[in-house]
Protein backbone atom coordinates (compact mmCIF):
# COMPACT_ATOMS: atom_id res chain seq x y z
CA UNK A 1 0.00 0.00 0.00
CA UNK A 2 1.23 3.49 -0.84
CA UNK A 3 2.20 5.43 2.25
CA UNK A 4 1.44 8.98 3.25
CA UNK A 5 4.63 11.04 3.01
CA UNK A 6 6.11 13.26 5.72
CA UNK A 7 8.39 15.92 4.25
CA UNK A 8 10.56 18.33 6.23
CA UNK A 9 11.40 21.56 4.43
CA UNK A 10 14.60 23.53 4.85
CA UNK A 11 14.93 27.19 3.90
CA UNK A 12 18.42 27.72 2.54
CA UNK A 13 20.00 31.13 1.99
CA UNK A 14 23.46 31.46 0.47
CA UNK A 15 24.11 27.82 1.29
CA UNK A 16 23.06 27.97 4.94
CA UNK A 17 19.86 26.97 6.70
CA UNK A 18 17.96 30.00 7.92
CA UNK A 19 15.52 29.95 10.85
CA UNK A 20 17.97 27.46 12.30
CA UNK A 21 17.67 23.80 12.98
CA UNK A 22 17.92 22.75 16.58
CA UNK A 23 18.59 19.07 16.47
CA UNK A 24 20.67 17.43 19.07
CA UNK A 25 23.83 15.83 17.70
CA UNK A 26 24.24 18.28 14.83
CA UNK A 27 27.77 19.51 14.56
CA UNK A 28 26.67 22.55 12.61
CA UNK A 29 23.02 23.51 12.77
CA UNK A 30 23.37 25.88 9.85
CA UNK A 31 24.69 23.33 7.41
CA UNK A 32 21.85 22.06 5.22
CA UNK A 33 23.74 18.89 4.37
CA UNK A 34 24.03 18.01 8.06
CA UNK A 35 20.34 18.71 8.54
CA UNK A 36 19.52 16.60 5.49
CA UNK A 37 21.53 13.72 6.85
CA UNK A 38 19.77 13.95 10.21
CA UNK A 39 16.39 13.83 8.46
CA UNK A 40 17.54 10.95 6.29
CA UNK A 41 18.46 8.96 9.42
CA UNK A 42 15.21 9.98 11.08
CA UNK A 43 13.20 8.36 8.29
CA UNK A 44 11.88 11.41 6.44
CA UNK A 45 10.15 10.30 3.25
CA UNK A 46 11.50 13.15 1.15
CA UNK A 47 13.30 16.39 1.72
CA UNK A 48 12.58 19.82 0.28
CA UNK A 49 15.14 22.61 0.02
CA UNK A 50 13.82 26.06 -0.59
CA UNK A 51 16.56 28.29 -1.91
CA UNK A 52 15.68 31.76 -0.72
CA UNK A 53 18.99 33.25 -1.81
CA UNK A 54 18.24 36.79 -2.85
CA UNK A 55 20.64 37.06 -5.75
CA UNK A 56 20.62 34.78 -8.70
CA UNK A 57 24.42 35.01 -8.90
CA UNK A 58 24.76 32.99 -5.74
CA UNK A 59 23.02 30.04 -7.31
CA UNK A 60 26.18 27.98 -7.24
CA UNK A 61 25.92 27.57 -3.47
CA UNK A 62 22.60 25.71 -3.60
CA UNK A 63 23.95 23.51 -6.37
CA UNK A 64 26.83 22.56 -4.11
CA UNK A 65 24.40 21.85 -1.26
CA UNK A 66 22.24 19.68 -3.50
CA UNK A 67 25.29 17.83 -4.78
CA UNK A 68 26.65 17.14 -1.30
CA UNK A 69 23.22 16.12 0.00
CA UNK A 70 22.63 13.73 -2.87
CA UNK A 71 25.95 12.09 -2.05
CA UNK A 72 24.79 11.19 1.42
CA UNK A 73 21.01 10.99 1.41
CA UNK A 74 19.30 8.26 -0.50
CA UNK A 75 15.81 9.68 -0.49
CA UNK A 76 14.06 12.00 -2.93
CA UNK A 77 15.09 15.61 -2.88
CA UNK A 78 13.03 18.54 -4.15
CA UNK A 79 14.59 21.93 -4.70
CA UNK A 80 12.69 25.16 -5.24
CA UNK A 81 13.16 28.90 -5.13
CA UNK A 82 13.88 31.22 -8.04
CA UNK A 83 13.56 28.55 -10.72
CA UNK A 84 12.88 30.57 -13.86
CA UNK A 85 14.24 28.76 -16.90
CA UNK A 86 14.55 25.30 -18.37
CA UNK A 87 18.29 25.68 -17.74
CA UNK A 88 17.64 26.31 -14.03
CA UNK A 89 15.69 23.03 -13.92
CA UNK A 90 18.41 21.17 -15.77
CA UNK A 91 21.28 22.34 -13.56
CA UNK A 92 19.34 21.47 -10.38
CA UNK A 93 18.47 18.01 -11.67
CA UNK A 94 22.04 17.42 -12.76
CA UNK A 95 23.27 18.48 -9.33
CA UNK A 96 21.16 15.72 -7.80
CA UNK A 97 17.67 17.11 -7.26
CA UNK A 98 14.94 14.61 -8.08
CA UNK A 99 12.21 17.19 -8.39
CA UNK A 100 12.25 20.88 -9.01
CA UNK A 101 9.62 23.18 -7.62
CA UNK A 102 8.43 26.09 -9.74
CA UNK A 103 6.55 28.98 -8.18
CA UNK A 104 6.57 32.56 -9.45
CA UNK A 105 7.79 31.63 -12.91
CA UNK A 106 4.69 29.47 -13.38
CA UNK A 107 2.46 32.35 -12.36
CA UNK A 108 4.20 34.75 -14.73
CA UNK A 109 4.22 32.34 -17.63
CA UNK A 110 2.21 29.09 -17.42
CA UNK A 111 3.79 27.66 -20.56
CA UNK A 112 7.07 27.29 -18.65
CA UNK A 113 5.53 24.39 -16.71
CA UNK A 114 4.77 22.60 -19.97
CA UNK A 115 8.24 23.23 -21.37
CA UNK A 116 9.92 21.88 -18.24
CA UNK A 117 7.63 18.83 -18.03
CA UNK A 118 8.16 17.98 -21.67
CA UNK A 119 11.92 18.18 -21.28
CA UNK A 120 12.38 16.37 -17.98
CA UNK A 121 9.17 14.46 -17.38
CA UNK A 122 6.09 15.32 -15.35
CA UNK A 123 7.35 13.34 -12.38
CA UNK A 124 10.04 15.90 -11.58
CA UNK A 125 8.03 19.08 -12.01
CA UNK A 126 6.37 20.33 -8.85
CA UNK A 127 4.37 23.53 -8.98
CA UNK A 128 4.35 25.43 -5.69
CA UNK A 129 1.17 27.40 -5.13
CA UNK A 130 0.98 30.06 -2.43
CA UNK A 131 -2.68 30.84 -1.87
CA UNK A 132 -4.60 33.20 0.36
CA UNK A 133 -8.30 33.12 1.13
CA UNK A 134 -10.00 36.12 -0.49
CA UNK A 135 -13.64 35.23 0.09
CA UNK A 136 -15.39 36.99 2.90
CA UNK A 137 -17.23 35.36 5.76
CA UNK A 138 -20.40 33.72 4.45
CA UNK A 139 -19.24 33.82 0.83
CA UNK A 140 -18.30 30.73 -1.12
CA UNK A 141 -14.65 29.82 -0.48
CA UNK A 142 -12.23 31.44 -2.88
CA UNK A 143 -8.44 31.53 -2.79
CA UNK A 144 -6.09 33.65 -4.83
CA UNK A 145 -2.45 33.12 -5.78
CA UNK A 146 0.01 35.44 -4.12
CA UNK A 147 3.67 35.86 -5.03
CA UNK A 148 6.69 37.41 -3.30
CA UNK A 149 6.14 35.58 -0.05
CA UNK A 150 2.45 36.37 0.07
CA UNK A 151 2.78 40.12 -0.50
CA UNK A 152 1.71 40.43 -4.10
CA UNK A 153 -1.81 39.47 -5.18
CA UNK A 154 -2.17 38.20 -8.73
CA UNK A 155 -5.93 38.01 -9.17
CA UNK A 156 -5.53 34.37 -10.22
CA UNK A 157 -7.89 31.82 -8.70
CA UNK A 158 -5.87 29.10 -6.97
CA UNK A 159 -8.09 26.17 -7.98
CA UNK A 160 -8.23 27.21 -11.64
CA UNK A 161 -4.47 27.72 -11.63
CA UNK A 162 -3.86 24.29 -10.10
CA UNK A 163 -5.95 22.66 -12.85
CA UNK A 164 -4.10 24.59 -15.53
CA UNK A 165 -0.60 23.70 -14.39
CA UNK A 166 -1.52 20.04 -13.99
CA UNK A 167 -2.94 20.01 -17.52
CA UNK A 168 0.37 21.49 -18.66
CA UNK A 169 2.34 18.71 -16.99
CA UNK A 170 2.93 19.44 -13.31
CA UNK A 171 3.39 16.07 -11.61
CA UNK A 172 2.70 17.32 -8.11
CA UNK A 173 1.34 20.40 -6.34
CA UNK A 174 3.01 21.89 -3.27
CA UNK A 175 0.19 23.90 -1.75
CA UNK A 176 0.90 26.51 0.91
CA UNK A 177 -1.74 28.48 2.72
CA UNK A 178 -0.36 31.97 3.18
CA UNK A 179 -3.00 32.59 5.84
CA UNK A 180 -1.73 29.72 7.94
CA UNK A 181 1.99 29.69 7.18
CA UNK A 182 3.96 30.18 10.37
CA UNK A 183 0.86 30.39 12.59
CA UNK A 184 0.88 26.86 14.00
CA UNK A 185 -2.92 26.81 13.61
CA UNK A 186 -2.99 23.91 11.17
CA UNK A 187 -3.43 23.58 7.42
CA UNK A 188 -6.23 25.35 5.60
CA UNK A 189 -7.92 22.00 5.01
CA UNK A 190 -10.73 23.48 2.92
CA UNK A 191 -8.11 24.86 0.51
CA UNK A 192 -6.20 21.57 0.48
CA UNK A 193 -9.37 19.60 -0.18
CA UNK A 194 -10.49 21.96 -2.96
CA UNK A 195 -7.18 21.58 -4.81
CA UNK A 196 -6.81 17.83 -4.14
CA UNK A 197 -10.29 17.25 -5.55
CA UNK A 198 -9.57 19.42 -8.58
CA UNK A 199 -6.41 17.64 -9.80
CA UNK A 200 -5.38 14.04 -10.44
CA UNK A 201 -1.78 14.46 -9.21
CA UNK A 202 -0.59 14.27 -5.60
CA UNK A 203 -0.96 17.38 -3.44
CA UNK A 204 1.47 18.24 -0.63
CA UNK A 205 -0.18 20.23 2.14
CA UNK A 206 1.96 22.99 3.61
CA UNK A 207 1.67 25.95 5.93
CA UNK A 208 0.51 26.10 9.52
CA UNK A 209 1.44 22.84 11.19
CA UNK A 210 1.65 23.26 14.95
CA UNK A 211 0.58 19.86 16.27
CA UNK A 212 0.74 16.31 15.04
CA UNK A 213 -3.03 16.19 14.71
CA UNK A 214 -2.72 18.91 12.09
CA UNK A 215 -0.81 16.41 9.95
CA UNK A 216 -3.65 13.91 10.31
CA UNK A 217 -6.16 16.61 9.32
CA UNK A 218 -4.18 17.52 6.21
CA UNK A 219 -4.45 13.97 4.93
CA UNK A 220 -7.90 13.07 6.17
CA UNK A 221 -9.80 16.33 5.76
CA UNK A 222 -7.58 17.94 3.16
CA UNK A 223 -7.12 14.85 1.01
CA UNK A 224 -3.38 15.53 0.67
CA UNK A 225 -0.94 12.76 -0.35
CA UNK A 226 1.87 14.25 1.69
CA UNK A 227 2.40 16.74 4.48
CA UNK A 228 5.20 19.27 4.64
CA UNK A 229 6.38 21.05 7.75
CA UNK A 230 9.39 23.04 8.86
CA UNK A 231 9.39 24.52 12.36
CA UNK A 232 7.88 21.59 14.28
CA UNK A 233 10.71 19.38 13.07
CA UNK A 234 13.58 21.88 12.99
CA UNK A 235 13.05 23.02 16.54
CA UNK A 236 12.72 19.50 17.80
CA UNK A 237 9.10 19.97 18.93
CA UNK A 238 8.34 16.65 17.28
CA UNK A 239 10.45 14.05 15.54
CA UNK A 240 9.65 12.55 12.16
CA UNK A 241 9.02 9.28 13.97
CA UNK A 242 6.50 10.87 16.32
CA UNK A 243 4.72 12.42 13.36
CA UNK A 244 4.48 9.08 11.61
CA UNK A 245 3.35 7.27 14.73
CA UNK A 246 0.57 9.79 15.19
CA UNK A 247 -0.52 9.29 11.58
CA UNK A 248 -0.41 5.52 12.10
CA UNK A 249 -2.52 5.79 15.27
CA UNK A 250 -5.07 7.68 13.22
CA UNK A 251 -5.20 4.72 10.87
CA UNK A 252 -3.22 6.30 8.03
CA UNK A 253 -0.57 4.22 6.23
CA UNK A 254 3.00 5.35 6.94
CA UNK A 255 6.49 4.02 6.36
CA UNK A 256 8.32 3.19 9.55
CA UNK A 257 11.50 1.74 8.00
CA UNK A 258 14.66 3.05 9.57
CA UNK B 1 35.33 -4.78 -11.51
CA UNK B 2 33.71 -1.90 -13.36
CA UNK B 3 30.11 -0.72 -13.37
CA UNK B 4 29.01 1.45 -16.29
CA UNK B 5 26.05 3.76 -15.71
CA UNK B 6 24.80 4.79 -19.11
CA UNK B 7 24.58 8.55 -19.67
CA UNK B 8 22.11 9.35 -22.42
CA UNK B 9 20.96 12.71 -21.14
CA UNK B 10 18.16 11.33 -19.04
CA UNK B 11 17.66 11.30 -15.38
CA UNK B 12 19.49 11.65 -12.22
CA UNK B 13 22.74 9.86 -12.96
CA UNK B 14 24.50 11.50 -10.06
CA UNK B 15 22.21 9.80 -7.52
CA UNK B 16 22.45 6.44 -9.22
CA UNK B 17 26.24 6.65 -9.28
CA UNK B 18 26.51 7.81 -5.66
CA UNK B 19 24.17 5.09 -4.42
CA UNK B 20 26.10 2.50 -6.39
CA UNK B 21 29.38 3.75 -4.94
CA UNK B 22 27.92 3.58 -1.46
CA UNK B 23 26.66 0.05 -2.04
CA UNK B 24 30.08 -0.86 -3.43
CA UNK B 25 31.96 0.46 -0.40
CA UNK B 26 31.82 -2.83 1.44
CA UNK B 27 32.55 -4.94 -1.59
CA UNK B 28 36.05 -3.78 -2.40
CA UNK B 29 37.40 -2.26 -5.56
CA UNK B 30 34.40 -1.41 -7.68
CA UNK B 31 34.82 1.26 -10.29
CA UNK B 32 31.60 3.12 -11.01
CA UNK B 33 31.66 5.24 -14.15
CA UNK B 34 28.94 7.40 -15.63
CA UNK B 35 29.55 7.20 -19.34
CA UNK B 36 28.19 7.91 -22.79
CA UNK B 37 31.05 6.00 -24.39
CA UNK B 38 29.78 2.76 -25.99
CA UNK B 39 33.26 1.25 -25.74
CA UNK B 40 33.21 1.52 -21.94
CA UNK B 41 29.73 0.00 -21.83
CA UNK B 42 30.78 -2.82 -24.16
CA UNK B 43 33.64 -3.85 -21.89
CA UNK B 44 32.04 -3.10 -18.49
CA UNK B 45 31.55 -5.91 -16.00
CA UNK B 46 28.11 -4.60 -15.09
CA UNK B 47 25.78 -2.18 -16.83
CA UNK B 48 23.08 0.09 -15.39
CA UNK B 49 20.49 1.96 -17.45
CA UNK B 50 18.77 4.64 -15.34
CA UNK B 51 16.05 6.84 -16.72
CA UNK B 52 13.39 9.34 -15.86
CA UNK B 53 10.95 11.01 -18.18
CA UNK B 54 8.83 9.77 -21.01
CA UNK B 55 9.45 6.46 -22.78
CA UNK B 56 9.75 7.96 -26.27
CA UNK B 57 12.13 10.72 -25.13
CA UNK B 58 14.35 8.21 -23.37
CA UNK B 59 14.38 5.89 -26.37
CA UNK B 60 15.31 8.81 -28.61
CA UNK B 61 18.04 9.84 -26.17
CA UNK B 62 19.48 6.34 -26.19
CA UNK B 63 19.41 6.19 -29.99
CA UNK B 64 21.10 9.58 -30.17
CA UNK B 65 24.30 8.11 -28.72
CA UNK B 66 25.89 6.36 -31.73
CA UNK B 67 26.61 2.72 -31.06
CA UNK B 68 25.12 2.67 -27.54
CA UNK B 69 22.28 0.22 -28.12
CA UNK B 70 24.68 -2.10 -29.96
CA UNK B 71 27.22 -1.85 -27.12
CA UNK B 72 24.55 -2.60 -24.49
CA UNK B 73 23.29 -5.51 -26.52
CA UNK B 74 26.76 -6.95 -26.91
CA UNK B 75 27.58 -6.59 -23.20
CA UNK B 76 24.33 -8.27 -22.22
CA UNK B 77 23.63 -10.80 -24.94
CA UNK B 78 27.13 -11.89 -25.93
CA UNK B 79 29.20 -11.23 -22.82
CA UNK B 80 26.43 -12.13 -20.39
CA UNK B 81 27.08 -9.13 -18.16
CA UNK B 82 24.61 -8.38 -15.37
CA UNK B 83 22.31 -5.53 -16.41
CA UNK B 84 20.00 -3.37 -14.31
CA UNK B 85 17.36 -1.01 -15.74
CA UNK B 86 15.88 1.56 -13.37
CA UNK B 87 12.43 3.14 -13.83
CA UNK B 88 12.22 4.11 -17.50
CA UNK B 89 15.43 2.09 -17.84
CA UNK B 90 13.33 -0.96 -16.93
CA UNK B 91 10.51 0.09 -19.23
CA UNK B 92 12.89 0.34 -22.19
CA UNK B 93 13.52 -3.41 -21.83
CA UNK B 94 9.99 -4.07 -23.10
CA UNK B 95 9.02 -4.67 -26.71
CA UNK B 96 6.92 -1.52 -26.92
CA UNK B 97 6.00 1.57 -24.95
CA UNK B 98 2.51 3.05 -25.26
CA UNK B 99 3.24 6.48 -23.75
CA UNK B 100 2.59 9.32 -26.25
CA UNK B 101 2.18 6.88 -29.18
CA UNK B 102 3.84 3.55 -29.80
CA UNK B 103 7.63 3.38 -29.41
CA UNK B 104 9.84 0.34 -29.88
CA UNK B 105 11.72 -0.83 -26.82
CA UNK B 106 14.78 -3.05 -26.65
CA UNK B 107 12.59 -6.17 -26.58
CA UNK B 108 14.69 -7.98 -23.99
CA UNK B 109 11.61 -8.62 -21.86
CA UNK B 110 8.46 -9.53 -23.79
CA UNK B 111 5.55 -7.22 -23.11
CA UNK B 112 4.33 -3.64 -23.33
CA UNK B 113 4.56 -0.55 -21.17
CA UNK B 114 1.10 0.75 -20.44
CA UNK B 115 -0.52 3.38 -18.24
CA UNK B 116 -1.29 2.23 -14.74
CA UNK B 117 -5.01 1.98 -14.15
CA UNK B 118 -6.05 1.83 -10.50
CA UNK B 119 -9.51 0.39 -10.01
CA UNK B 120 -10.23 3.36 -7.72
CA UNK B 121 -10.44 6.48 -9.91
CA UNK B 122 -9.77 8.60 -6.82
CA UNK B 123 -6.18 7.37 -6.67
CA UNK B 124 -3.64 9.89 -7.86
CA UNK B 125 -1.46 9.38 -10.90
CA UNK B 126 1.59 9.37 -10.89
CA UNK B 127 1.99 6.60 -8.33
CA UNK B 128 4.38 8.62 -6.22
CA UNK B 129 5.94 7.65 -2.92
CA UNK B 130 6.89 4.69 -0.79
CA UNK B 131 5.33 1.30 -1.27
CA UNK B 132 6.09 -2.29 -0.29
CA UNK B 133 6.97 -5.17 -2.62
CA UNK B 134 5.20 -8.49 -3.08
CA UNK B 135 7.49 -11.10 -4.55
CA UNK B 136 6.26 -13.22 -7.43
CA UNK B 137 9.37 -15.36 -7.26
CA UNK B 138 12.75 -15.43 -5.60
CA UNK B 139 15.58 -13.46 -7.15
CA UNK B 140 19.21 -12.86 -6.04
CA UNK B 141 18.67 -9.08 -6.22
CA UNK B 142 16.09 -9.34 -3.43
CA UNK B 143 18.19 -11.64 -1.25
CA UNK B 144 17.94 -10.69 2.42
CA UNK B 145 15.46 -7.87 1.76
CA UNK B 146 12.23 -8.09 3.79
CA UNK B 147 9.25 -7.86 1.42
CA UNK B 148 5.48 -8.02 1.89
CA UNK B 149 3.23 -5.56 3.75
CA UNK B 150 5.50 -5.57 6.79
CA UNK B 151 8.68 -5.35 4.73
CA UNK B 152 10.88 -2.47 3.67
CA UNK B 153 9.63 0.23 1.29
CA UNK B 154 10.77 1.26 -2.16
CA UNK B 155 10.35 4.71 -3.71
CA UNK B 156 8.20 4.86 -6.84
CA UNK B 157 7.35 7.69 -9.15
CA UNK B 158 5.71 6.69 -12.43
CA UNK B 159 2.50 6.66 -14.44
CA UNK B 160 3.31 3.68 -16.67
CA UNK B 161 4.52 0.14 -16.02
CA UNK B 162 5.73 -2.89 -17.93
CA UNK B 163 3.21 -5.71 -18.28
CA UNK B 164 5.39 -8.77 -18.97
CA UNK B 165 3.96 -11.20 -21.51
CA UNK B 166 5.76 -14.10 -19.84
CA UNK B 167 4.71 -14.44 -16.22
CA UNK B 168 8.08 -15.93 -15.33
CA UNK B 169 9.77 -12.57 -16.00
CA UNK B 170 7.82 -10.96 -13.17
CA UNK B 171 9.84 -10.85 -9.93
CA UNK B 172 7.91 -8.43 -7.73
CA UNK B 173 4.77 -6.32 -7.78
CA UNK B 174 3.37 -3.50 -5.71
CA UNK B 175 -0.22 -2.67 -4.89
CA UNK B 176 -1.75 0.64 -5.95
CA UNK B 177 -5.41 0.02 -6.53
CA UNK B 178 -4.28 -2.72 -8.86
CA UNK B 179 -1.21 -4.90 -9.20
CA UNK B 180 1.71 -2.93 -10.60
CA UNK B 181 4.97 -4.37 -11.90
CA UNK B 182 7.77 -3.44 -9.50
CA UNK B 183 10.58 -5.67 -10.74
CA UNK B 184 11.28 -7.95 -13.71
CA UNK B 185 14.19 -10.20 -14.60
CA UNK B 186 15.22 -12.61 -17.31
CA UNK B 187 18.61 -14.35 -17.37
CA UNK B 188 21.26 -11.67 -16.69
CA UNK B 189 18.85 -8.76 -17.17
CA UNK B 190 16.89 -7.19 -14.32
CA UNK B 191 14.86 -4.04 -13.93
CA UNK B 192 13.21 -2.12 -11.10
CA UNK B 193 10.30 0.26 -11.60
CA UNK B 194 11.16 1.87 -8.25
CA UNK B 195 14.32 3.90 -7.69
CA UNK B 196 16.81 1.88 -5.62
CA UNK B 197 19.09 4.92 -5.52
CA UNK B 198 16.29 6.76 -3.64
CA UNK B 199 15.04 3.87 -1.56
CA UNK B 200 17.36 4.13 1.42
CA UNK B 201 17.89 0.72 3.07
CA UNK B 202 16.02 -1.40 0.56
CA UNK B 203 17.69 0.36 -2.33
CA UNK B 204 21.25 0.13 -1.08
CA UNK B 205 20.75 -3.56 -0.22
CA UNK B 206 19.42 -4.24 -3.73
CA UNK B 207 22.32 -2.42 -5.38
CA UNK B 208 24.79 -4.37 -3.24
CA UNK B 209 23.06 -7.57 -4.38
CA UNK B 210 23.38 -6.42 -7.99
CA UNK B 211 27.13 -5.98 -7.53
CA UNK B 212 27.38 -9.52 -6.16
CA UNK B 213 25.04 -11.03 -8.77
CA UNK B 214 26.50 -13.80 -10.94
CA UNK B 215 23.70 -14.87 -13.25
Amino acid sequence: MLKVRVIPCLDVKDGRVVKGVQFVDLRDAGDPVEAARAYDLAGADELTFLDITASHENRGTILDVVRRTAEQCFMPLTVGGGVRTVDDVRTLLHAGADKVSINTAAVNRRAFVGEAAEKFGEQCIVVAIDAKRVSKEGEENRWEIFTHGGRTPTGIDAITFAREVVDLGAGEILLTSMDRDGTGQGFDCALTRAVADAVHVPVIASGGVGTLDHLVDGIREGGASAVLAASIFHFGTFTIREAKERLAEAGLPVRLDV
Amino acid sequence: MSVAIIDYNSGNLHSAAKAMERAALDLGAERVVVTSDPEIVRTADRVVLPGVGAFADCRAGLDAVPGMVEAMTEAVKERGRPFLGICVGLQLLAERGLEHGVTEGLGWIRGEVERIAPSDPELKIPHMGWNTLQTAREHPLLAGIPTGEGGLHAYFVHSYHLKPADGIDLVATTDYGSTITAMVARDNVAGTQFHPEKSQRLGLALLANFLKWHP
